[in-house]
């Protein structure tokens, strides 16, 4: 009993990481209609640039040693993502307003490759640290009742709470601001929604501005936990079958399939994979969402998309 | 002349200018001995495969510095694999023909390896593979041009158990005991399997098997599966961030670290570097040498180029361990042409089918290893047409928080009462599936 617990809770803090790399998605599809194939990419940037003023800021204004460093890299690292935010509207998206979906699509794919490419170009190929204090080591609960204790990862634990939080902040953001609502209004009709004078291209820009936030502190939370390397971008890769299972457009679908995801992945490689010669988890986790589509293809609290022909 | 001849005779003039330009640049060209360097500086497996990559460019640059191969000078190309097999094949295709022909191919990756172990026969050219690739490559009868010199997987999962035994107090202490395998799941990380099954069956351990997948960042299952079965060893066989990532859940999950062993490819900085103290006491099996700061050949390289701004890489980096497995893998290529020209003519270009004699008699003795500048941190390397691997020693290196550090002077040596068959019989029913006749010893002395 205590292992199948540990396994869950287990599953449900890694849910709970998955659903804020997965909120990135979510964020840019609701407001602009684009599948953003380039979060991943945002994810690795934010880190390495994190990483690296992290590294570098302490040097220049001899803050060596102190938090104050690491919260200026922050700033800064932030201010970065605005900058991109700000140039991939000015040079992608504004030239590709009202186009195809798939042309979207093929754009992000190709803002991803780009970010990757002037990531490692500025910010080098190696492994970086990011300390923001996270503790490593974990903590032993109801050693009276479980022989060894249940484990609870505490670096863990501390990351799915900041992960809800943001989650709360950003739900709040959609459904009680003028601007969460434009962007709502901007994601159901472009058109509609320009001509009561929405601006499409500000919108855009804070959606953006918005998702590259979420992806710095998913940076900071994974590259805390992994280190700051290549392998970052592949975090989103663990995010897309919490979107399908999710539904697209919905913040607490991306958080209820993250962490059915996560659950299921950890107990199906647990309990399962020894079965099967194990390794079963990241696929695992592609069926299950594919599973849902099969019964609710706009996932599972995705808007139900009603065409006339 | 009317314009037509002016044309005419113009191109003549140029196609007869050009050729007089092209002849010499041919000349010397062919007088450059080639090496292709399949390389990965970027994606998921960078922070490893560049120091390598700057070892093994920074020890052909030295050659050329010190007047190349009996004056051979030594020229070099990268091709970008990203560890990925279908971009390793490419650049063999691409660069196995140029300027002259490739000396011989490294592809650092056992997936590439396995792709290009089918193609080197027909283009005759060596694929060396120091401490990976196909570990039944060593059967020299058999795979004619794959050339894992150093040691194999089998041999380093041989000499794990033997360390694993020794911490125990002896072989006997093994029976009854659990060894759990975290592994790569690709043909990298499955090659240890059968001889640690071998093993468990002849001295009486479990071994449990945990794959991880690629690139091994997402492992908390397996570490609560390990935190449950509570194995008396782990042996970490991975690679690039999955290292880094075992290590910072064995400290997640409270697994001590004193109990875990890594292969070579899981022995380097990159790997525990960046958990710091929570790496503490992890040892790793090494591939002979380790970081070697201190030896004479970094000095040379040093002073040589990176004193001159002429050095690959970060100069801090150089003396590291992946760093050293490069430059010693581009060592045992240049010494597989120096052996080939004291056969076929000093001072001149040699073919793969000449490297690869070169590689089948190299006869690298201390005292030659050590005027090279490899003093403490080679063993002697002796191949023959028969045997590829040439060596097979092993030392274990321990992690002390900061650095690597041998903390015991022992050197392992696999078994080859126990290898060999498995060898024979792997290699013997590989030939049977690709329909090869095996060499004979008489043979070999052609």
């Amino acid at each position: 009993m205590g292992f199948f617990l540990e396994t869950l809770i287990g599953g449900l803090m890694a849910g709970m990481l998955y659903a804020l790399v997965a909120l990135g998605f979510v964020l840019i599809f609701k407001a602009s209609g684009v599948f953003n194939f380039a979060q991943g990419a945002m994810v690795l940037f934010a880190a390495l640039a994190m990483a690296r003023f992290a590294e570098w800021i302490p040097g220049w204004f001899g803050l060596e040693g102190s938090y104050l460093g690491t919260a200026a890299a922050f700033v800064v690292a932030g201010a970065l993502m605005f900058v991109v935010a700000w140039l991939i509207e000015r040079l992608v998206l504004r030239h590709l307003v009202n186009q195809e979906g798939a042309t979207l699509l093929m754009a992000t794919l190709g803002i991803a490759y780009v970010l990757e490419g002037i990531g490692s170009t500025m910010f080098g190929s190696s492994i970086y640290t990011i300390d923001v204090g996270m503790p490593k080591d974990p903590v032993f609960l109801f050693e009276g009742i479980f022989p060894g204790g249940l484990l609870i990862n505490k670096e863990d634990f501390i990351a799915a709470l900041i992960a809800a939080v943001l989650v709360g902040l950003l739900t709040l953001f959609f459904q009680k601001t003028t601007t969460g609502r434009a962007l709502r209004a901007v994601a159901d009709d472009h058109q509609a929604a320009q001509s009561i004078g929405i601006p499409l291209n500000r919108i855009w820009v804070i959606v953006w501005c918005v998702a590259g936030l979420v992806a710095l502190v998913a940076g900071v939370i994974w590259g805390s936990k992994l280190g700051v390397q290549f392998s970052l971008s592949t975090v989103a890769l663990r995010a897309l079958p919490v979107v399908i299972l999710g539904g697209l457009t919905s913040v607490p679908g991306a958080i209820i399939g993250g962490l059915i995801i996560g659950v299921g992945e950890k107990l199906s490689e647990v309990y399962l994979g020894p079965m099967v010669g194990g390794g079963i988890e990241i696929w695992f986790a592609y069926v299950l969402a594919l599973v849902v589509l099969l019964f609710r293809p706009q996932g599972l609290f995705g808007e139900k998309i009603i065409d006339r022909v | 002349m009317n314009l037509r001849k002016l044309v005419v005779t113009a191109s003549l003039g140029a196609i007869a200018l050009s050729a007089l330009a092209t002849v010499p640049a041919a000349a010397q060209q062919a007088k450059e001995q080639y090496f292709p360097v399949l390389v990965y500086r970027t994606g998921a497996y960078a922070p490893n495969g560049a120091p390598w990559a700057n070892g093994y460019v920074d020890y052909l640059k030295l050659i050329n510095a010190q007047g190349g191969i009996n004056g051979v000078k030594l020229s070099f190309e990268e091709c970008e694999t990203g560890y990925a097999t279908d971009r390793g094949v490419e650049c063999y295709e691409r660069l196995k023909g140029k300027n002259g022909g490739a000396t011989t191919f490294q592809p650092l990756s056992t997936g590439i390896t396995f792709a290009l172990t089918e193609k080197a026969p027909k283009d005759k050219i060596p694929l060396i593979t120091a401490g990976y690739g196909r570990s039944e490559s060593s059967n020299g009868a058999v795979f004619t041009w794959n050339f894992p010199l150093l040691g194999t997987y089998w041999v380093g999962a041989d000499v794990a158990i033997q360390y694993v035994a020794k911490q125990e107090g002896g072989v006997d202490k093994l029976k009854g005991k659990k060894i759990a395998l975290v592994y790569h799941d690709s043909p990298y990380g499955k090659e240890p399997i059968p001889v640690l099954e071998e093993l468990g069956k002849k001295h009486g351990f479990e071994v449990q098997l945990l794959p991880v997948a690629h690139p091994g960042v997402e492992q908390k299952a397996t570490w609560l599966q390990i935190r449950q079965s509570r194995p008396d060893y782990v042996l970490l066989w991975g690679w690039g961030v999955m290292n880094l990532t075992a290590l910072r859940e064995a400290q997640a999950t409270g697994y001590p670290r004193t109990k875990m062993l890594g292969i070579w490819w899981a022995g380097a900085e990159p790997d525990v570097r960046d958990v710091g103290e929570g790496a503490k006491g992890y040892s790793a099996l090494t591939l002979q040498h380790g970081a070697e700061h201190n030896s004479k050949i970094v000095k040379d390289v040093l002073a040589t180029l990176h004193a001159k701004g002429e050095g690959t890489g970060p100069k801090e980096e150089v003396g590291e361990v992946l760093y050293m497995r490069g430059l010693i893998s581009s060592m045992l290529a240049v010494e597989g042409v120096r052996k080939a020209q004291e056969r076929y003519g000093k001072g001149k270009v040699m073919t793969g089918e000449q490297v690869r004699w070169g590689l089948e008699h190299l006869d690298l003795d201390q005292k030659t290893l050590d005027a090279m500048g490899f003093a403490g941190v080679m063993r002697p390397v002796q191949t023959s047409c028969l045997d590829h691997m040439g060596s097979s020693w092993v030392r274990i290196q321990t992690w002390n928080g900061k650095k690597w550090e041998f903390l015991s002077p022992d050197w392992y040596q696999a078994d080859d009462k126990t290898l060999r068959p498995m060898v024979m019989l792997a290699s013997g029913k590989y030939a049977e599936e690709k329909k090869l006749s095996p060499r004979t010893p008489e043979e070999c002395n052609k």
